[in-house]
């Protein structure tokens, strides 16, 4: 096979586009049949994902008359994007760590930003009071947790020995020294709040904002925040199985065990999410900025110990 | 739209209903009926939605409240009528403050508007789930 012909099938079918967005929709079934299961529920059938963006897909789009009408529209796609990027960037890591320069740990924060900056500017572009509340509500919770989750990552280059490539901190596992686990704790919180899940979906907020930030978002336009949410819960977990786990399946690990990684992460998340309620924002700051950051402080000087001292397990 | 039958999002919309045809479509949701097994779901806002649990014989205040949440809701959806009241003004029939019943409201707005009714005083959330897997299986 030519190598154009090769680069595009790697970035649209797998590991790109379609792979990505169908283990994406088969995540988002597994979070709702187990919410479902802890609830003494049946929960939805496997493809129940797949058929609501399929009806999604097939809808009318409405775009409220003082929306702006531009911004409210490319949002989702530069959502899209952003996420599809870094997962696509994850599985070339994951696959062949060893092909050239597949991006660092800074690229892959900026990217992980992108959702979220994305819903922003879309949902203030709704011109709708609720989405209003949720955007604010979305801001602030971003602020929140960028601090800690970059925190995290120090410690992490800091146990690697000053790496930021990405395939080169895949090969260690800082998780399992107690610095590292403080901060593997830490950033996922903080992905539980990417995910916009319990208890930190104040943004969405079903039950008083009816759906906060995506309000105003119907048919083809929801469906493609929905893939956006789909593929995070691929990338999101993906990323801390990288970053603190040792990666996916490098060359001498089977492959099971980088999805048991992957599995665990996954399952970790979705317990969280049905066995708490929901925080306030300004709850959700404090307990970032104060108690996360004090932890991920700690943290920090552990690591720091640890190398001048030779103690790898600190 | 046969992906339409198989995942339904629905809006519950009150328009004066006594509040136990409100209460029956809330036990719909419960773990014990579990709607969510044949891809229903309740959302928050009338944009997401694919079809709308009407309950009550539409007040006067509420009407044009009705009509607009019909136009937010993206096309196509298909209107439920629950209960006596929303068929037909069921015990409110003379109450000088109706003008309903619902599918008429609703056609004032769209004609060719898609209204399935179930009709009892209030429907048991069985037959609620009934009378919509029966609109969706003629659909
Ligand atoms: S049909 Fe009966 S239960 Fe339902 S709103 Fe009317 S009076 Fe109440």
């Amino acid at each position: 096979m030519t190598e154009p012909l090769n680069i595009l099938l790697q970035i649209l079918v797998f590991p790109g586009f379609v792979f990505t967005v169908a283990l994406g929709l088969v995540a988002s079934w597994v979070v709702r049949k187990v919410s479902a299961l802890v609830q003494w529920r049946v929960g939805p059938p496997l493809f129940q994902p797949f058929y609501d963006i399929l009806k999604l897909l097939g809808k009318e789009t409405l775009v409220p008359q003082q929306a702006q009408r531009t911004v409210f529209m490319a949002a989702p796609l530069v959502g899209l994007a952003g996420v599809l990027l870094l997962s696509t960037m994850l599985w070339r890591i994951a696959f062949q760590p060893a092909e050239l320069f597949v991006g660092d740990i800074i690229v892959a924060i900026y990217l992980m930003v992108l959702p979220s900056l994305a819903l922003i500017l879309g949902s203030s572009a709704s011109a709708s009071p609720h989405a209003a509340v949720g955007t604010s509500r979305e801001m602030k919770l971003v602020m929140s947790y960028e601090l800690p989750l970059v925190m995290a990552f120090i410690v992490v280059i800091i146990k690697t020995g000053g790496q930021i490539s990405l395939a080169a901190i895949a090969e260690q596992a800082p998780v399992l020294s107690v610095s590292g686990m403080l901060a593997f704790l830490v950033s996922l919180l903080c992905v539980q709040a990417k995910l916009g899940f319990v208890p930190f979906d104040m943004a969405e907020a079903e039950t008083e904002l009816g759906s906060g930030l995506y309000m105003e978002y119907s048919g083809p336009l929801l469906a493609i925040w929905k893939l956006m949410q789909a593929i995070m819960l691929v990338a999101l977990p993906l990323f801390l199985v990288t970053v603190f786990m040792g990666g996916f399946g490098s060359a001498g690990m089977p492959l099971a065990w980088g999805i048991g990684k992957y599995v665990l992460v996954l399952v970790l998340v979705i317990l969280i999410k049905n066995t708490h309620p929901r925080v306030r924002i300004d709850q959700a700051m404090k307990f970032f900025w104060v108690y996360c950051g004090i932890a991920l402080a700690a943290a920090v000087v552990l690591a720091m110990i640890g190398n001048s001292c030779g103690w790898t397990w600190l | 739209m046969w992906s339409l039958k198989k995942s339904v999002w629905v809006f519950h919309v009150n328009t004066g209903a006594c509040n136990n045809c409100d209460i029956e479509i809330v036990d719909c949701l419960t773990p014990k009926f579990d709607i969510e097994r044949l891809g229903i779901k309740l959302v928050g806002s009338p944009r997401h939605a694919d079809a709308l649990l009407v309950t009550g014989g539409v007040t006067a205040q509420a009407a044009p409240r009705l009509r607009e949440v019909y136009r937010q809701t993206p096309k196509p959806c298909i209107v439920f009528a629950i209960g006596a009241c929303a068929c037909d003004k069921g015990i409110f029939t003379t109450g000088y403050h109706m003008v309903g019943p619902v599918d008429k409201i609703i056609k004032e707005v769209d004609p060719n508007a898609i209204i399935a009714y179930v009709p009892g005083c209030p429907p048991k959330p069985e037959a609620i789930i009934s009378g919509v897997l029966k609109a969706l299986a003629v659909l």
